[in-house]
């Protein structure tokens, strides 16, 4: 899960990471409201979406008088917001964070994630700060510093005092630094996180250390450890299908294409993507129905599948393990009927009781393209979207 | 031969009286899974399918003198599950339950090491030497006792690849599930080892994902020491970056983990790759009658 700069930063201000003066704001008069009371300026207006490069898409504003700080208010609030992580169609700004502004004598990168390799959550500071961190590793890799954090005993003063070192941190800013790193270390247990992200984290000209910015993202798989997580998610944030999906226990991913999937299995829906493309499709999405497909979570399936517009033809791809295919066909038989289906639905199913399965669908009069194998059906969803409507 | 179960496996059960644990161990046990016992706390004593049922793992593995374990507690409970079995001398530990966080498979994994045993999953169908041993989830009857060495990160995309090379005429030496997640016991790299030692293992497939770059490291193995055909597949060529498929650890971050460079450096190694998922089967059978 992710959560939004404001929330992470009062996150961190629990672990007592310092970070500037800040108000959050969803409307002009709390804006308003936010700057009056943070002082007489600077102030950045910064705009809350989930996704990164908001400075660059115009969502981040340093303001030094009142006047400024209106019209910053005034134009960021409610604006489409687009940066390289939310497509082209961009993200409403429905809630602002109002800071008091901060004097940059020195800008680093500072984030912890799990790393694969070595199992474990680690460190990564880097003297580029402000930068993608991506960016960073692919151009400079040997730029990147990084230290293992233990569980238990937490990320070790030594390792954090080597990275400050590193830094060039002196004096009581390198004392600071490391003692946000450790904080910081801790925190990333203590919450669960899979990812938190102090870019910039900033020197101050009187020396000092401060979080500039913050993003933090949740382990999703943790979250019965942390009920209290639940109130940061915002949902105006969130594809309002993968939301519905989730409840039901579905995954499913929006993309660009026109063959809407449903497949048992990640891996398999992948795969499954991936072959329509093969044959000259784009698919409309990811939908992984689990193990479980009950007639209710494919009828539910269907009708997050059909609200794409976009949609001209559904792929079913089930392999049948521990399920039976006739019961696969009866609830796709069953969903086919309740959504009232207008477009072409090409069925493949193998495994445990297939022959029964396509008995079923053949005798059941809903209009189902059935396929031979993968490739089959793939071939006759594709052709099925040529020359269909909507 | 085969690697990792066989006939000689005697397996415990974790979670074995839940829904779950009891339905997946009367299919093992049709299969022919040599099921000695299985733990639940608090049902020490009783009986549950004609077999006894423990409080705990170390009791358990006392009695039956279990010599692998296989994990069906919910999420919450799972990683602490892997510990108790790790720390009970159980050597080959398979983990099926999905969900499980990242902290937990971190500490889990740390015991595992520690006590020298072996992790499969968690988050994975299991692993099933055909005609042997069925430790898992997946559907006994696609497969065929034979020579292809399976593996894989994926669920029903392994039982398509396994299909497949029945249906080819083939079958398998042994199929195994690594699990999707970001941090899994055992990896590409350590199951490719074993099935190169393995003389039953002729032929192996190799299907893996966007995410991680464990394909990478696999593909650095092929290249120095295996000799044995191999044909891999990877998901995700069309997935969206960014964007996590399903699997926690599916996911192209930063630009690392693509279809592409995990394509590119299996075919670097001299592994052949299918660019169709239908065609795993096809394309090994291409790459047999080419070496002989």
């Amino acid at each position: 899960m992710k959560i939004h700069e404001y929330q992470a930063k009062q996150l961190l201000a629990r672990h007592q990471i310092p970070v500037p003066a800040g108000r959050m704001a969803r409307d002009v008069d709390e804006a308003l409201a936010a700057a009056e009371e943070l002082g007489s300026g600077p102030w950045v207006v910064k705009a809350q979406i989930h996704a990164g490069g908001r400075g660059k898409g115009g969502g981040v504003r340093v303001t030094s008088t009142m006047e400024e700080c209106e019209a910053a208010i005034r134009s960021i609030l409610g604006m489409q917001l687009v940066t390289h992580q939310t497509g082209p169609e961009g993200q409403e700004v429905r809630t602002l964070l109002i800071e008091e502004g901060c004097d940059i004598a020195r800008e680093i990168y500072c984030g912890m994630v799990i790393d694969r390799a070595r199992e474990k959550p680690v460190l990564m500071a880097s003297a580029e700060g402000g930068m993608d961190i991506e960016e960073v590793a692919a151009k400079r890799p040997e730029a990147i510093f990084f230290e293992e954090i233990d569980l238990d005993a937490g990320l070790s003063e030594e390792a954090a005092r080597s990275v400050a070192q590193r830094l060039d941190f002196e004096g009581k800013t390198a004392d600071q630094f490391v003692d946000i790193v450790c904080k910081l270390a801790r925190a990333f247990v203590e919450e669960d996180c899979s990812l938190a992200e102090i870019n910039p984290m900033v020197v101050t000209g009187s020396g000092d250390v401060i979080a500039l910015d913050a993003k933090i993202n949740f382990d999703d798989n943790a979250d019965f450890r942390h009920p209290e997580h639940a109130q940061l998610r915002d949902l105006d944030e969130e594809d309002p299908r993968e939301t519905r999906a989730a409840e039901w226990d579905l995954s499913y991913v929006g993309m660009e294409g026109t063959i809407g999937c449903m497949v048992n299995g990640a891996g398999l829906a992948m795969a499954t993507m991936d072959i329509i493309k093969l044959h000259g499709g784009e698919p409309a999405n990811f939908l992984d129905v689990g193990g479980t497909a009950t007639a209710e979570r494919v009828t539910e399936a269907f009708k997050i599948i059909l609200e794409d517009p976009n949609v001209k033809a559904i792929l079913v791809n089930i392999f049948g393990g521990i399920i039976r295919c006739d019961l696969i066909a009866e609830g796709i038989v069953q969903a086919a009927r309740e959504t009232n289906l207008q477009v072409p639905l090409v069925v493949r199913l193998e495994g445990n009781s297939v022959a029964e399965g396509h008995a079923l669908l053949e005798s059941s009069g809903v209009d189902v393209i059935a396929a031979a194998d993968l490739a089959d059906a793939a071939r006759k969803a594709v052709a099925a979207t040529e020359g269909v409507s909507r | 031969m085969s690697i990792l179960v066989n006939s000689e496996t005697r397996m415990l059960v974790q979670g074995f009286t839940g829904r779950n644990g009891t339905l997946h161990s009367e299919q093992m046990m049709e299969y022919g899974t040599n099921i000695v016992g299985g733990v639940t706390p608090g049902k020490g004593g009783t009986r549950h399918l004609d077999r006894p049922v423990f409080n705990d793992v170390a009791s358990a593995r006392e009695e039956t003198r279990a010599n692998a374990s296989i994990i069906y507690v919910p999420a919450r409970f799972a990683g602490a599950a892997v510990i108790e079995a790790a720390e009970a001398g159980i050597p080959f530990i398979v983990c099926i339950t999905e969900g499980i966080p990242t902290l937990d498979m971190i500490r889990a994994k740390d015991a595992v090491r520690a006590n020298g045993a072996r992790l499969l999953g968690a988050n994975c169908p299991g692993i099933i030497t055909p005609g042997e041993c069925k430790a898992g989830i997946m559907p006994g009857f696609i497969h065929r006792p034979g020579s292809v060495g399976v593996v894989s990160r994926s669920g029903t995309l392994t039982y398509e690849a396994v299909h497949q090379t029945t249906q080819i005429g083939l079958g398998q030496s042994t199929c195994i599930g690594i699990g999707g997640d970001p941090i899994i016991g055992t990896t590409f790299l350590d199951v490719l080892k074993l099935f190169n030692e393995d003389p039953a293992t002729e032929s192996i497939v190799m299907v893996g994902e966007i995410g991680g770059t464990a394909e990478e490291e696999a593909a650095d193995y092929i290249a120095s020491e295996v000799n044995k055909p191999v044909v891999g597949f990877i998901a995700g060529t069309t997935a969206p970056p960014g964007r996590r498929m399903g699997h926690a650890g599916a996911i192209v971050s930063g630009g690392k983990g693509t279809a592409k460079d995990k394509i590119a450096a299996l075919e670097r190694a001299g592994a052949r790759v299918a660019d169709s998922p239908a065609g795993i089967g096809s394309t090994l059978s291409e790459l047999i009658s080419a070496k002989n």
